[in-house]
């Protein structure tokens, strides 16, 4: 009986409570008209960076399609003639198969890949999620606006011999023995 | 009223019901909305009543398909039988004074009937699915609507006590000295839960279940076919509401003597209270147990009828002799 009276006064209690939602304010967001606030670490499209210099970040060492679960990145590595710098012949990722992980930002040793917060990516082809490294690259360091992998890096290119990075000492020759 | 006009007042009773059991589904998703501190749809029209149009559309141009596997006949008429079955129920509800299709002098006994019979079609619905799914709804609802039944009809009794008629208008006019609502408060009590277990709405919706049996007895129905079991839904949530306003508040009779509004009026606005009521108590009371659906309506529910009905009949033995 007890049992009874308690279920019915609490199925009570719930109905009241209801009822008093009529006047709280609805937490919709109406989304097309008023925009979500995106924090700016929001993981959403992704861009490829330049160097402060102005060069591709890039080295194409496909550590980002190695890390990519549904494995949708492709691109090709090619040395550039005149400094011997790495780089993407082509870069493509299909976005209709990105989940948006931001593995590949976490992966990423030059700091080329990163995602911004933009995920309003609708297209009626399907073909026309894929983007080519010409859509994905920006004029700019993004995120972090110093960085430069060839001035940190032990790789030579022209321009640069080993040993002439920063935090980098000369290189030791490890033939000879005078001290 | 002439035969004519009756067929003329029949005729728009069955649009205004069709008409509105179709607003209700627009009504419900917004009000379930405002509790549920969203919006619910509001992008067509004004407040977004082209949902309406819109769910129509849409149900009407889809594939109208019939499984395979479904026992054809069975499975196409079940859908009609509920509308069928719903619709025959207004013919009792005296809307005013003498806005009623059929006064009939069993009245209440016809609308327990037709709201039986509609029990058949989510029946039927589930068996000829051939559909475990479906069957298990059908089941549910067999067993669900056989105890339910018992004491929708004997809550009733009191009120046939107290009016001395099954007549509906005859109820309406008895209650011109004291709505039933407080007099026979365990009666209503009773019947409102019975009559959502009735017309299978959540939090009794146990036939249907979405979340254990995806859609219950119609998940092999689509378009049109689903379309009308929707509408019978509907249609029975708005003649139960009417059927209390008649039997408990007073039908069209006037609060306060306020009597310079129609008659009409009062008894849409009551009925639309209670519709507001029923969806409340969808949008808050989670749905119980198949076991402790039954074990409440025959350990709980079935006694307090009969006291109910005990005390009624004493009462009005002494008033009668007193
Ligand atoms: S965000 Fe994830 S899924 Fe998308 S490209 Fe990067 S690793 Fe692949
Ligand atoms: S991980 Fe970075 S540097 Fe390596 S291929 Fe991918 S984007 Fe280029």
């Amino acid at each position: 009986m007890r049992d009874l009276v308690e279920s019915l006064v609490s199925q009570l209690r719930t109905i009241w409570t209801i009822l008093l939602h009529s006047f709280t304010k609805a937490e919709t967001v109406q989304y097309p008209e008023e925009k979500p606030y995106l924090a700016p670490r929001y993981r959403g499209r992704i861009v490829l960076t330049q160097d402060p210099d102005g060069d591709e970040r890039c080295v194409a060492c496909n550590l980002c399609a190695a890390a990519c679960p549904p494995d949708c990145i492709s691109l090709q590595q090619g040395t550039r003639e005149e400094d011997g710098r790495w780089y993407p012949e082509f870069f493509r990722i299909n976005f209709s198969r990105c989940i948006m992980c931001g593995l590949c930002e976490e992966a990423c040793p030059t700091n080329a890949f990163q995602l911004i917060p933009d995920f309003e990516m609708c297209e009626y082809e399907r073909e026309n999620m894929i983007y080519e490294k010409e859509h994905l690259m920006i004029d700019g360091p993004g995120k972090y606006h110093d960085y430069n992998f060839y001035r940190v890096a032990g790789m030579e290119i022209e321009g640069k011999k080993k040993g002439q990075a920063e935090n980098e000492a000369e290189p030791i020759d490890i033939r000879s023995l005078l001290p | 009223m002439s035969d004519f006009w009756i067929i003329v007042f029949a005729i728009s009773v069955m649009l205004g019901a069709v008409g509105g059991a179709a607003v209700t589904t627009w009504f419900e998703r917004r009000l379930l909305g405002l509790w549920q501190d969203r919006y619910g749809p509001n992008r067509l029209g004004p407040f977004g009543i082209g949902q309406v149009a819109a769910d129509m559309i849409k149900l009407l141009t889809k594939h109208d398909w019939v499984p395979p596997f479904a026992d054809k006949w069975v499975f196409i008429f079940a859908p009609t039988a509920i509308v069928v079955a719903m619709l025959l129920g207004f013919a009792v509800v005296p809307f005013g004074p003498g806005l009623q299709i059929i006064d009939l002098n069993i009245g209440l006994l016809f609308f327990l009937g037709m709201t039986s019979l509609a029990v058949y079609s989510v029946l039927l619905g589930g068996l000829a699915s051939n559909n475990k799914y479906a069957l298990l709804g059908g089941l549910r609802s067999a067993a669900q609507m056989v105890s339910y039944e018992v004491f929708m009809g004997l809550s009733l009794m009191g009120v046939v006590m107290l009016s001395g008629s099954f007549s509906m208008a005859d109820i309406v006019e008895s209650q011109r000295d004291g709505w039933y609502c407080f007099s026979q408060f365990l009666g209503l009590f009773v019947f409102v839960i019975a009559a959502i277990a009735e017309s299978h709405r959540l939090p009794f919706d146990l036939p249907e279940a979405e979340h254990e049996l995806t859609a219950g007895f119609h998940t092999e129905y689509s378009g049109m076919k689903f379309a009308m079991f929707m509408l019978g839904e509907y249609l029975g949530l708005i003649l139960i509401s009417c059927m209390i306003t008649t039997l408990f508040f007073g039908g069209w009779l006037a609060p306060f003597s306020l009597t310079f509004i129609p008659a009409i009026i009062w008894f849409s606005l009551k009925t639309f209270l209670v519709i507001c009521f029923f969806i409340l108590l969808r949008c808050a009371i989670p749905r119980p147990r198949y076991d402790q659906l039954m074990s409440l309506g025959w350990k709980i529910m079935l006694p307090i009828t009969l006291i109910n009905l005990v005390i009624t009949g004493a009462v009005a033995l002494w008033i009668a002799g007193a």
